[in-house]
């Protein structure tokens, strides 16, 4: 079975978003994803001060089977990006909603997310 | 789907199942990257049960089979020795590629791919037609590949007698042991055994190996191996409409003997005589990202395509066998996701018994 988290949410696309309460979010991929996924070998991170629409692909998750896509879940600007990922992209698999996050970014508010049970319900 | 006789083995080890040609194979059992360095390092095992064994016999199964196929089982002179060879359509396709394991003359085994299996079959049967040989699918034998550097030492502790018959065989030689066939082959660029057996005993026999240190690993490490030894994959690098000549197969063709007319052998020889116009060569990705299947390749010559890109466990780098005009050479470009990319054209293999030689 798939971990999920209650302190966050999700999209249909299999990312988590925490909101920090200041504006500003932190986002990966949920377990299902990563375990979809096997194991990731690559990830091409957007860079600090970067924008991204909502529904755009900004980031990219490479695992031995597969490049899956990333998108925005709302306008945005990058404020970091996890950069343990390019010498240890592994770090999605073994910790995906924690050391194994991609991006903080901030925005002006996300529509439209699930909460960790809504969530749970599309993966049955 | 269908199901080997691993299926509840796989099952119980945690395998994650797909959908493979039909066949509800194990993808991997966890991660496939560590059962990948698994095999390089140590020892590991594979359920390729899947596959089809036919046994050839009858008093004209030399002749049938110096039909059959492009490479020439004339070379094929002791007991359990094994040669790999493609079998032709007669526009010079690849039908399948293949091994065959000799008996004597009147009894010869073949390994044919799980994915081709019926066409294979059928086309077979076809062309026996009028040759006193019987063809003979053994679709109740199960298979199953230990390979890596101490794959032999492991075989040999878990299945008792093996030694005596196994101990001394030389790489692409086989023995049997009662119901058993033991084979010196594979598909990792590592040593290690293809062991056929009766499916009652094929649950007991993976536990045994088990038992004795060897890991179970899945399809998923199974083409990442072969990819780094650079061995080509039916249906990727070859199909019905690709011929051996344009697919780094050409040392698998024997024309030496003129007088033996195989199937495509004409279409063969018209081939050769106005020059084949692509190749299979290997690919190394110079930055960071994962070579994938398909994605077009620019070289000095002209443009090609990636017949097998993936990820090398061993090299930490992106490889990739490429189809591509003919004196391709130095760097060439790869379209990945929307961006030109580039690699390094390199002679295939790029990993052999643990070593990297690009």
């Amino acid at each position: 079975m798939s971990d999920i988290r209650d302190d966050r949410q999700y999209t249909e696309t299999h990312e988590w978003i925490l909101d920090n309460g200041d504006g500003t979010y932190t986002m990966g991929i949920s377990d299902h994803a990563q375990a979809l996924l096997g194991d990731m070998v690559y990830v091409e991170l957007p860079s600090e001060g970067d924008e991204a629409s909502a529904e755009d692909e900004f980031c990219v998750v490479e695992s031995v089977k597969a490049a899956s896509g990333v998108y925005a879940p709302a306008d945005l600007e990058i404020l970091e990006a996890n950069e343990a990922l390019d010498d240890e992209p592994e770090l999605v698999n073994s910790s995906c909603y924690d050391n194994g996050w991609l991006v903080k970014f901030k925005s002006d508010g996300i529509d439209g997310l699930m909460d960790a049970a809504t969530y749970a319900e599309t993966l049955d | 789907m269908k199901h080997t006789p691993l299926y509840q083995a796989h099952i119980d080890a945690g395998g994650k199942m797909v959908d493979f040609g039909g066949w509800e194979m194990p993808l991997n059992y966890g991660s496939q990257i560590e059962e990948h360095h698994q095999v390089r390092n140590d020892v590991g095992m594979f359920d390729v049960s899947h596959m089809t064994t036919v046994d050839f016999k009858g008093v004209e199964a030399k002749k049938f089979l110096q039909t059959l196929i492009a490479n020439d089982v004339e070379k094929l002179k002791t007991q359990g020795k094994a040669l790999y060879s493609c079998m032709l359509n007669e526009a010079g396709g690849v039908v399948d590629d293949l091994i065959v394991y000799y008996q004597d003359d009147e009894n010869y085994r073949m390994v044919i791919n799980a994915g081709t299996t019926e066409k294979d079959i059928a086309w077979i049967n076809a062309q026996a037609e009028g040759f006193d040989v019987a063809v003979e699918p053994k679709l109740d034998l199960a298979m199953i590949a230990v390979q890596g550097p101490n794959a032999r030492a492991k075989v040999f502790e878990a299945m008792p007698g093996v030694e005596d018959v196994a101990g001394e065989l030389k790489p692409f030689n086989s023995a049997s042991l009662g119901g058993l066939f033991i084979a010196r082959t594979g598909y990792t660029g590592e040593d290690g055994f293809e062991i056929m057996l009766p499916e009652k005993s094929a649950e007991f026999t993976w536990k045994m190996l088990m038992e004795v240190g060897v890991k179970p690993c899945g399809l998923g490490a199974r083409d990442t191996l072969r990819l780094e030894a650079g061995m080509s994959l039916y249906g990727s690098e070859m199909n019905d409409e690709v011929s051996p000549l344009e697919a780094a197969l050409t040392w698998t063709i024997d024309l030496t003997d003129e007088d033996r007319r195989f199937v495509g052998r004409d279409a063969l020889e018209a081939l050769k005589e106005k020059g084949a116009n692509n190749t299979i060569v290997g690919l190394v990705l110079e930055g960071k990202g994962v070579i994938r299947d398909h994605q077009k390749v620019v070289t000095n010559v002209g443009e090609g395509e990636v017949t097998s890109g993936t990820f090398s466990p061993t090299m930490n780098k992106a490889i990739a066998l490429a189809s591509v005009p003919k004196g391709s050479e130095g760097l060439c470009e790869i379209e990945m996701r929307n961006k030109m990319v580039s690699a390094k054209i390199v002679k295939p293999p790029f990993v052999r018994n643990g070593k990297v030689l690009v």
